[in-house]
């Protein structure tokens, strides 16, 4: 028996988990979205898909023979930033835009630092905002409407304020004819038309199931949400992030989001159009780029409330959820360092 | 029968030998004198004869030297050892005196002198003494089974140690997954003692000191510091009982209760086995093994320590031994880690696991000493939850070594 008895040092057990299991629970996670994603858009959303994935573990794969370290792409992290890199690009882009994010996001988001565990930014979002950088239009206009329905989410009879835009979009551009005091009397009436359309339950009710153009993976919260909820459960990410997250978008586009005026904003259509679920639940979430403090946490996700309002009512860009997260991933170890908990014990001395 | 029985049996100095081989000994006959204040006696376990004074393996790590006596089966206790019957007017002094006399080391795992805690400066007044009967780690059930069967006499015990360091009050915290066990004691509370019997939450690491203390009476030892100023002694059920035995029988700390468990093992058991039996011969009692045995541990799976031999001897720090099988043995290697931030969530003592862990591998101990490594408590928390498999407690028992070694060095320096 002596001959064979292992020594090395406690804890003699560990739990049952793994970089692997935590890696392919995100996966099952975004698979009611990836369904979704074909029911609004066709095949050739999961085609994309397949794309990103295949190019991202593919790249992987080869940097890591190149770079002499072990192939571990059965890890499941490449397909996690390969669905992620899909899910951020608009269901209309030819095959290579997938392809190119994907090599992009594996061989400069990630491999370039180190491989797993090393990249300050989120691999998919950098690859995302690559893309975006290269190929704006492809970025910006490729969208497909939902399953028999609109682009904005809401019927147009008669409008012909704005047309190929997506929800948030819309409520920029007609934003910016009311709060411009040249716009015409005709202009005006038409763009509160439409903002009130925006606004209307039908409206948000199709955000919500995710029936509006969008990108492939971001335009269902509902589906959406019944992933995150399984990591939740599975406790692979935590509630802080998100709901500092959400809750801080919530707050200040209730008070300044409304073009009429401070509390005219609607926070219910902004928390549920663009990829908001997407990255809070799923991108802000990301492990390897956002804080390990509890507080920390809360830091980071009221720091991508903050720029994702900031960049959608006053930047000149409808969304601003991928770019708050990256420009947040890079305070994560400031955050992290002025975040410790207190320690245990680190109290006055009781004299 | 024969006996191995090492002459480092706590923290603190070794005991140094008093007999020789050659010599005839009695049980509780003292073989061993302690080496300083924090070091204990030791006695023989058995009567017979020495045989041997020599180097064998120790549980703790590595050999140590060790008094070996073959036993003649007469089992004589040494003319010494007396009941008392004035047992309810011993002082404090005299109490503190039996208690190092009986040569006993805390029976929790740490095996700490158990004179030195009930020593504390007149500075800190002691007004409480938790008896610790959480055993929260996972597999060891010896406290359970003591609090089961002697009650009364971890109560009188603690009434002693109580006397001893002036408290009012006791508590006697156990995790509420052993009802029977909180039944018992608050059964054999004696009249009109100041004792409380208190069921505490199951979780891990429930019975570490600090984390008893703060939960039975929400107060926090302060980093660096020990119970004693928060106005608390802790001591462990089996410590009590044989602080009893040691004042009302007149007995020496020459066996005690510990488990003998695991899948492999056919009958798994607690024993009260003498001090230094050799494990080999309790394998033999408990049946031996049903399968291949991948790992055996002294203590607890969380905080154990692996041990490479099975000629290792009971010692009076030892809670139980625990066989893992060989497909229990985990031996996954680390993946990078994801910075999930899961051992930050876990720990006890409010560090955070995931920065230690680098700074350490980077040899910045400076650092790691002012993030709090010296606060670990080594409960094997973060190690266990971690999915990365990353060897965090291994590095922080690293890094406390290279933090002593680097004091001691600088002292060594303002000394010359």
């Amino acid at each position: 028996m002596q001959e064979h008895l292992v020594v090395s040092a406690s804890p003699h057990i560990r739990e049952d988990v793994s970089v692997r299991k935590v890696m392919y629970s995100v996966v099952i996670a975004m698979v009611p979205a990836i369904v979704g994603s074909v029911y609004f858009y066709g095949l050739r959303a999961l085609f994309l898909t397949l794309l990103a994935c295949a190019a991202a573990v593919l790249t992987e794969a080869i940097i890591q023979k190149l770079r002499g370290v072990p192939v571990a792409v059965t890890d499941g992290s490449a397909l996690v930033t390969g669905i992620l890199l899909a899910f951020n690009i608009p269901p209309g882009v030819p095959w290579w835009i997938p392809v190119v994010g994907s090599i992009f996001a594996i061989a400069i988001g990630k491999q370039v630092f180190g491989g797993l565990g090393y990249n300050p930014l989120n691999p998919a979002l950098l690859g995302r905002a690559f893309l975006l950088a290269s190929w704006p239009v492809h970025m910006t206009t490729m969208w497909l409407p939902g399953r028999g329905g609109t682009l904005s989410g809401m019927s147009l009879s008669g409008i012909d304020v704005v047309t190929q835009a997506t929800p948030l979009a819309m409520m920029k551009s007609v934003s910016a004819i009311i709060t411009d005091p040249a716009s015409t009397t005709h202009q005006m009436v038409q763009a509160r038309e439409v903002l009130a359309g925006l606004g209307s339950s039908d409206t948000i009710a199709n955000l919500f199931i995710g029936n509006v153009g969008g990108c492939i993976g971001e335009t269902s919260a509902l589906l959406l949400l019944i992933g995150a909820a399984y990591l939740m459960f599975k406790h692979y990410i935590s509630w802080r992030v998100p709901a500092a997250y959400i809750m801080t978008v919530a707050v200040l586009t209730s008070v300044f989001g409304g073009p009429a005026g401070l509390f005219t904003g609607n926070a219910l259509f902004h928390i549920l159009s663009g990829g908001l679920i997407l990255g809070a639940f799923f991108m802000a979430t990301d492990m390897v780029t956002s804080p390990v403090t509890p507080r920390g946490m809360l830091v980071f996700g009221v720091g991508c409330g903050v720029l994702t309002t900031v960049i959608r009512l006053i930047g000149g860009y409808p969304e601003g959820v991928s770019y708050s997260i990256l420009l947040m991933n890079i305070a994560t170890p400031l955050i992290d360092g002025r975040t410790r908990p207190k320690k245990f014990g680190e109290v006055k001395q009781s004299g | 029968m024969r006996v191995v029985i090492p002459l480092r049996q706590s923290l603190g100095a070794p005991a140094e030998a008093c007999v020789k081989v050659g010599d005839d000994v009695k049980v509780g006959q003292r073989i061993g004198e302690p080496g300083g204040f924090v070091s204990v006696p030791v006695h023989a376990s058995i009567s017979g004869k020495v045989t041997a004074i020599g180097r064998f393996p120790h549980p703790g790590g590595g050999e140590d030297t060790a008094i070996v006596i073959e036993g003649d089966g007469l089992d004589e206790w040494h003319e010494s050892i007396k009941p008392r019957d004035d047992v309810e007017s011993l002082t404090a002094d005299e109490i503190r005196k039996i208690t190092l006399n009986a040569g006993i080391a805390g029976l929790g795992g740490a095996a700490f002198p158990t004179h030195v805690k009930l020593s504390p400066p007149e500075s800190k007044p002691i007004n409480t003494v938790i008896l610790n009967g959480a055993e929260c780690e996972p597999w060891l059930t010896a406290d359970h089974r003591l609090m089961l069967e002697r009650p009364g006499d971890v109560l009188r015990g603690l009434k002693l140690i109580m006397r001893a360091v002036g408290a009012d009050r006791g508590i006697v915290g156990v995790e509420s997954n052993k009802p029977d066990a909180v039944a018992a004691l608050r059964a054999a509370i004696p009249n009109g003692a100041n004792i409380a019997v208190t069921a505490v939450q199951v979780k891990y690491p429930q019975g570490a000191e600090k984390q008893l203390i703060d939960v039975l009476l929400r107060r926090q030892v302060p980093s660096g510091g020990l119970p004693m100023d928060v106005g608390v002694v802790v001591q462990n059920v089996g410590t009590a009982c044989v602080v009893h035995d040691a004042c009302h029988l007149g007995r020496p700390l020459t066996r005690r209760v510990m488990t003998l468990t695991g899948t492999p093992v056919v009958k798994p058991s607690n024993f009260l086995a003498r001090i230094g039996t050799l494990l080999s011969s309790l394998i033999e009692q408990a049946g031996g093994m049903s399968a291949e045995v991948g790992k055996m541990i002294s203590g607890g799976p969380m905080m154990g320590i692996a041990q490479f031999s099975t000629d290792i001897p009971v010692v009076k720090g030892m809670s139980g031994v625990l066989f893992l099988s060989r497909s229990e043995v985990d031996e996954r290697q680390p993946d990078p880690c994801l910075r999930c931030g899961a051992c930050v969530h876990v720990c006890p003592m409010k560090l955070v696991p995931v920065m230690l862990e680098k700074l350490v591998i980077h040899e910045r101990i400076e650092t790691a000493v002012e993030m709090g490594i010296g606060d670990c408590i080594e409960c094997g928390s973060c190690s266990y939850v971690c999915p990365s498999k990353r060897r965090l407690v291994h590095y922080f028992k690293y890094g406390k070594l290279l933090a002593a070694q680097k004091s001691a060095a600088a002292k060594a320096a303002a000394g010359k």
